[in-house]
């Protein structure tokens, strides 16, 4: 009930993301269809506006997108022309999502032990080191951590591919590239919050018991101090399965973040809009998703 | 602070913290694991050994629809899958016999009737006849098309006409089948580059049938019916494009390559290292690899570099003083030290340009253009008016910040500029960059004093550069209009002598840069290719940089 609830409420606010999106790229100068060579006739490049309704009002222009994109149809990409919005997201997605995926579980895998172990030997010497490592994660930039992972293991070593996306061994040096910082966010949010319930009454209560303090912090303290994890890996599973410029383009992995950035430089109006879509209905899911998994982690959180 | 009793990261101890894992979570960690295990390699395994010849070919191709493509990164694919009456010599840059064998021109160059070659077959095995020519080329001019080269053919018989909506009866454009491998072809005037015209990517020849059933998706279909070497295999936006040779190709005994495949890459430093690693074999653009080391590599012997039909230049906004004045432009132009700006920004060995059309280009006598001359331009601006700047308004040079390496150069040369005109003529300078689509709006509206512009050609003969600067060209963006320089372009192309031809063009090119100079040219453009010769043979540096995919061979792959 509350599920379905939540999805329909989804609804609207799509609706009016896709309204937003539709509107706002139009605010920007210039067009998808002004290149450095025009046309040499003016009647052709009012030809090829007509041919993609942009000669029509802005509102008409919406209802039209809005009735194809209830069929399923996201349009014609207006810089490639020969594709479809829905091609390109079809293609793209999987590869970023593959990705993202394994950056997103690479983040998980790294940041919770050293958060936890963080927490537990809170203001001991494996703290900082945790920390710092964590911290510098969060700090370098992936266009600085990528390039040096590549001259490194790539160039120098040849252990791994320089780029492209052919086997899961190519996948190895961006996951590390795009999950790094992401880690090191997991591994702060991690430590706060398991630090924070540690003196909790019913931590203290468990031990009371006399559970043994491994069993406390996992079976307690973990998995209290675990709900900003949580409430973290919405938007950031969003984003990573979306796919990172940076990442993409450096190891030229063919999804979707590219198009994210190049679309916009490029005004291909259909294009930004549909992948504004995506990212947005991948948002929306992923945050009733952590919802659901906030009630079943603590027992305190209820929805009617 | 309670640090008592935390556990020693032991193996068993990781072992014994699983265990106390609740069981729904150690289910769900283990389905994840074989979730990702089985995503990861259904979404990156892929079965496709590599091609004969891998090129980075920069940028994604927008389209390989002949009449939808204008990029660079898209004319050097297109003519592997679709070829026209004409095709390219790779080694001259000159229009060679392609799907037509021979051609009778007459009625003093405005009638032109082409055969076609016996026994031509589309890659899917049906006959490909003058029909098809006739189609592909009113495809082409047919509004619905929305081709951006329409104008290509507008010097056809009625194809302006038919292309602007005045005719809709096909019938009455000048394009004929007299029969099965006949076209005829009637001009408007003579154009004494229509062969050149007719090898252009943009008129190759392509499949009815397909193009019909399936509309503006028909590069979708597979097997595509294709009339040039080789045929389409793989096309994913942002991944790879792949041809196949095509063994129907008339001429397909002497296609020397099985797979080539095109690789669009983003980042200069990931190309460089993926031709290093020997992924790929050829890197064709100078924007590819990263400018820094540009100096190092140009001394390798795997670098090699070509005179290309582009230029580097300035424009002048010529409706706005003091710009409307050409002693100011000419004074600007003077002072500008292109030797420096070459040598010390572009660091190519681009050779630094007085004329626009590039030297080299087919049919070009190149006027002698404004060389440095400081003394005379303090000169000119006193003329105009300005001794030592004294009352030149302050005005702003317009440039865009392209993404890629393409960018730092265009402010360098801005901030050189400024010092020059600064330090020569007194005048100050403004800066004002945009991004590339605001600044080509603005470039278009003629919002801006001086412009960074550059040009590349369509095709290898002068035209292709002097006929941006007639009065009712779109692309003129300088608000210059000149009625002696139409009437010299108008008569060069009625020329029939090629000698007199030329000579009248000079006098335009001199007119538009020496008299008026409505633009600054500032160096000509280099092509630059990277591959191994003593394994990568067949590919040709000519001045359109467009090598013939066909001749292109790996010696490492054997046949």
């Amino acid at each position: 009930m509350y599920f379905t609830r939540r999805l329909i409420g989804m609804i609207p606010v799509v609706l009016g993301i896709s309204f937003l999106a539709f509107m706002l790229v139009r605010l920007a100068p210039g067009g998808p269809f002004d290149h450095e060579r025009r046309p040499a006739s003016p009647e052709i490049e009012r030809r090829i506006r007509e041919k993609y309704h942009l000669d029509e009002p802005l509102l008409s222009q919406y209802g039209r997108y809005l009735s194809g994109l209830l069929r399923g149809d996201l349009g014609p990409s207006l810089k490639y022309r020969n594709h479809s919005v829905a091609d390109i997201v079809m293609q793209g997605l999987p590869v970023s999502m593959t990705l993202g995926m394994c950056a997103f579980l690479f983040s998980l895998g790294v940041g919770l032990p050293s958060g936890f172990y963080g927490a537990a030997r809170r203001g001991g010497f494996g703290d900082y080191a945790t920390s710092l490592i964590a911290l510098s994660g969060v700090c370098v930039p992936a266009f600085v951590v990528g390039p040096l992972l590549v001259m490194e293991f790539a160039v120098r070593k040849r252990v791994f591919p320089v780029a492209l996306l052919e086997s899961p061994i190519h996948l190895i040096l961006p996951t590390v590239t795009l999950g790094l910082y992401f880690s090191g966010r997991v591994s702060r949010l991690l430590r706060e919050g398991m630090i924070g319930v540690r003196e909790a009454e019913f931590v203290v209560a468990a031990r009371a018991k006399g559970l043994s303090e491994v069993s406390v912090l996992l079976r307690h303290v973990f998995r209290i101090g675990m709900l900003p994890v949580v409430s973290y890996s919405g938007p950031m599973l969003a984003d990573l399965l979306t796919g990172s410029f940076v990442v993409e383009n450096l190891f030229q992995i063919p999804g979707i973040g590219v198009f994210m950035v190049n679309s916009s430089l490029s005004r291909d109006y259909t294009m930004i809009v549909g992948l504004v879509l995506v990212y947005a209905v991948l948002l929306l899911m992923l945050n009733i998703i952590v919802d659901v998994a906030y009630r079943w982690l603590d027992p305190r959180v209820s929805y009617d | 602070m309670r640090a008592a009793g935390t556990p020693r990261w032991a193996r068993e101890e990781l072992l014994i913290c699983f265990e106390h894992l609740s069981t729904p979570l150690k289910i769900a960690l283990q389905g994840l694991f074989v979730l990702v295990s089985v995503i990861v390699s259904a979404g990156c395994v892929r079965n496709e050994p590599r091609a004969d010849v891998v090129i980075v070919n920069g940028a994604d191709p927008e389209s390989i629809d002949p009449a939808i493509i204008t990029a660079l990164e898209d004319y050097r694919v297109v003519p592997g899958l679709f070829e026209g009456l004409t095709r390219i010599d790779p080694e001259t840059a000159l229009p060679i016999p392609g799907l037509a064998e021979r051609w009778e021109i007459s009625d003093e160059g405005r009638e032109y009737v082409f055969h076609l070659r016996q026994g031509l077959r589309w890659s899917t095995g049906e006959p490909l006849g003058a029909e098809d020519v006739v189609f592909s080329w009113l495809r082409l001019l047919d509004p619905r098309t929305a081709a951006d080269y329409a104008a290509q053919l507008f010097c056809v018989k009625n194809g302006e006409a038919f292309s602007t909506n005045g005719i809709t009866d096909p019938g009455k454009v000048g394009i004929q089948a007299l029969d099965g491998r006949r076209v005829r072809v009637q001009l408007n005037h003579p154009v004494p580059y229509f062969l050149d015209l007719c090898a252009s990517p943009t008129m190759a020849v392509v499949p009815r049938r397909v193009i019909e059933t399936h509309g503006d998706r028909w590069l979708q279909v597979r097997p595509l019916p294709s009339s040039g070497s080789h045929t389409l295999e793989i096309w994913r936006l942002n991944d790879k494009l792949r041809l196949r040779k095509n063994p129907l190709y008339w001429d397909a005994a002497n296609t020397v390559n099985e797979t080539v495949e095109f690789l669009p890459v983003g980042s200069p430093a990931t190309a460089l290292n993926l031709y290093e690693r020997g992924v790929v074999d050829i890197i064709w653009d100078k924007d590819l690899v990263p400018s820094e080391l540009l100096g190092d590599l140009k001394q390798r012997r795997d670098f090699h570099d070509f005179p290309y039909i582009g230029t580097y230049f300035v424009r002048f906004n010529a409706t706005h003083p003091p710009f409307n004045d050409p002693r100011v432009r000419r004074a600007l132009a003077l002072a500008v030290d292109k030797q420096r700006i070459v040598e010390r920004i572009i660091r190519g060995g681009e050779p630094v340009a007085h004329h626009l059309v590039p030297t080299g280009v087919a049919n070009h006598r190149a006027p002698d253009g404004l060389i440095q001359d400081g003394v005379q331009a303090r000169k000119l601006l006193v003329e105009a008016g300005f001794p030592q700047g004294k009352g030149f308004p302050v005005f702003q040079y317009l440039f865009d910040s392209a993404a890629g390496g393409g960018a730092k150069v265009h402010a360098k040369i801005a901030v050189e500029l400024q010092e020059m005109w600064r330090r020569e003529l007194g005048i100050r300078m403004e800066l004002r960059q945009l991004e590339k689509k605001v600044y080509l709006a603005a470039q278009n509206g003629l919002d801006y004093d001086l412009s960074r512009s550059s040009w590349v050609g369509d095709y290898n003969d002068p035209n292709t550069f002097l006929d941006l600067f007639l009065s009712n060209n779109g692309n003129n963006r300088t608000g210059w209009k000149n009625a002696r320089y139409d009437g010299l372009m108008h008569q060069a192309n009625l020329e029939q002598d090629a000698r007199k031809r030329s000579e009248l063009l000079r006098q335009a090119e001199s007119l538009l840069v020496s008299e008026e100079a409505v633009v600054i040219p500032l160096y000509f453009y280099l092509g630059f290719q990277f591959y191994d010769g003593n394994r990568i043979q067949g590919i040709h540096g000519n001045i359109l940089g467009m090598s013939a995919v066909r001749t292109i061979r790996n010696k490492a792959v054997r046949k």
